[in-house]
């Protein structure tokens, strides 16, 4: 356990060493901002509620996520630091859930820093401050699954542009996944509890199943689920390169 | 310490180490020799467990590296080739990680981060992102990494590569001054730095071994080892190569000029010295002798010889 937090704390310092952290902060919370109240026509909704402003969520996560987990793998191969890390005595299981466990953290700094839209909602009328608790928790699940994603996906090569662009389609497919989009693709040849399957993973649907202020278990029990499969494969994928 | 049996690592139709056998002890400096790409850095790759064997096995203090890794882990300092680290950190920063990582806290942390630091001369520069430092000083954090927790094994990818001559020497005697108690494998292109700090040699060639042995056996194998070479004025060389070639144990003598002095050198059979009779003849003779050497082999020309493919090639359709 040491040995995750040691991982854990360099690879959180490591945001903070470079500008990447505040130029991302301060990009992630003037997309917010401006999604919230130019698109999303916050005033004009005349509702004391934060609906508005979690709806966009998935959509800037699926941009934002990718380019924090990009670097999680890649660079330490790009660097040769990966040789230094996987011949320190760490389990692999430890460093992946580490760097998964600092990238994740940092998005909660990043999502904890858009407080001041929780203080103006409460300024201007009396919200449920239960549903946006709940809203923000399943935000961060729901930041945590695209982390788990693009950190696998980083794990695959050295190149970060294509780590990036990869986690992007990737995360994208999961986002949408109960859309005719992607179940049209599906429903020509497969059965019907595949076609279930598949639309199921959709993140929408249980993003937007929890904003409405109920944390529902199988909601958790899924983002939860998605974390721990895309690190075990993150594992594999790492352990299958050492092999050559 | 080390027990390498069989080791052998394919990448595709590439066979970058063809079963390696190796067994390093404790207070043995093995310096590990061979052209680029004979698998000098894969096989220590696969020692140090970032890579996995296609074949074979390697043990660290009996503990194998891919059954019981965290165990061999533990008691190996390595040293990557390039001695990487991370470039945002600096040097205080990334021993902190390392004995973090290496389960060291606090006070303990603190002396072994201190020791290694001393060791290696990182004082002046503790404070200053990685990034920013000479290849001298990069190289010297990555010792002070592999170094940190007193492991009895340390393998070490071109430790000395980059450094200019002092810092070279500094290493040199770091690596010295910790053989007693460890087990050392040094990889290098330098053979002056297997004559200056090795116990054995080991010179590989596509993934095999093909010299294994103390700096002089390997020197005893050069075409050098023993040899007489007498510097002296040019009109003299015909007649004391003549004379030099009645010699008993003589094989061959070769001569060569440079401002109007020649070298004349007499090559022993199978070894044999040969310094006494030369000088003693060179006092008979009379001969204005102005230097008068022998030499105790040139790894350079052993590294060649058993190296050279195409060499070997021709010498093997010859016959």
């Amino acid at each position: 356990m040491s040995s995750v937090w040691a991982i854990f704390r360099r690879e959180f310092a490591a945001y903070f060493a470079t500008p990447l952290a505040y130029v991302f902060i301060v990009i992630f919370l003037f997309s917010m901002g401006a999604f919230t109240f130019y698109i999303g026509r916050f005033y004009e909704h005349n509702i004391a509620d934060l609906s508005v402003f979690f709806s966009y969520h998935p959509w800037l996560y699926l941009f934002f996520v990718p380019a924090i987990a990009m670097r999680l793998w890649a660079e330490e191969r790009r660097t040769g630091t990966m040789e230094l890390l996987l011949t320190l005595p760490v389990p692999l299981w430890a460093t992946v859930v580490g760097k998964f466990l600092a990238a994740w953290a940092f998005t909660g700094v990043a999502l904890a820093l858009t407080f001041p839209i929780w203080i103006t909602v409460n300024y201007l009328g009396h919200p449920d401050n239960g549903v946006i608790l709940a809203s923000y928790i399943g935000s961060f699940l729901m930041a945590g699954g695209y982390l788990a994603i693009g950190a696998c996906i980083s794990a695959t090569t050295h190149n970060q542009v294509i780590a990036f662009v990869v986690s992007v389609v990737v995360c994208f497919l999961f986002t949408i996944s109960g859309a005719p989009l992607v179940l049209d693709f599906f429903r020509a040849w497969a059965p019907l509890a595949l076609i279930n399957a598949v639309a199921s993973f959709s993140f929408l649907t249980h993003f937007m199943a929890i904003t409405q202020g109920v944390i529902d278990l199988r909601d958790v029990i899924f983002f939860f689920s998605l974390i721990a499969l895309f690190l075990a494969a993150n594992v594999m994928v790492v352990d299958l390169k050492r092999t050559g | 310490m080390i027990e390498i049996a069989g080791l052998t690592k394919r990448f595709g139709p590439i066979t970058a180490v063809a079963g390696i056998d190796l067994n390093v002890d404790k207070g043995e400096v093995l310096g590990f020799l061979g052209p680029n790409g004979a698998g000098k850095s894969t096989t220590m790759k696969m020692v140090a467990g970032f890579l996995a064997p296609d074949g074979g096995y390697a043990r660290i203090c009996g503990h194998d590296i891919e059954t019981d890794t965290l165990a061999a882990q533990r008691r190996i300092g390595y040293l990557p080739e390039g001695a990487p680290a991370y470039p945002d950190m600096t040097p205080r920063q990334f021993l902190k990680f390392i004995a973090q990582v290496r389960g060291f806290d606090g006070a303990a942390a603190k002396s072994a981060i201190g020791d290694a630091v001393g060791k290696t001369e990182l004082d002046p520069v503790l404070d200053q992102p990685i990034d920013t430092l000479s290849k001298g000083f990069k190289r010297r954090v990555g010792l002070a990494q592999a170094i940190l927790h007193d492991p009895p094994v340390l393998i070490m990818d071109e430790p000395t590569d980059g450094l200019d001559p002092n810092q070279k020497h500094a290493v040199r005697r770091l690596i010295q001054g910790m053989a007693r108690e460890k087990a050392i494998v040094i990889s290098t292109h330098l053979l002056e730095e297997v004559e200056a700090v090795c116990t054995r040699a080991v010179i590989i060639d596509r993934g095999r071994i093909v010299a294994d042995g103390t700096p002089a056996q390997l020197l005893a194998r050069s075409r050098h080892h023993n040899a007489v070479t007498i510097v002296l004025p040019s009109g003299q060389a015909a007649a004391v190569a003549a004379k030099l070639k009645g010699l008993p144990e003589v094989a061959g003598v070769e001569q060569s000029t440079s401002n109007g002095s020649a070298a004349v050198t007499a090559y022993p059979k199978g070894g044999a010295l040969l310094i006494e009779d030369v000088s003693a003849m060179a006092a008979r003779e009379h001969w204005d002798v102005k230097e008068l050497y022998a030499e105790a082999g040139r790894l350079d020309e052993v590294f060649r010889a058993v190296t050279t493919h195409d060499a070997a090639w021709a010498r093997e359709s010859r016959t």
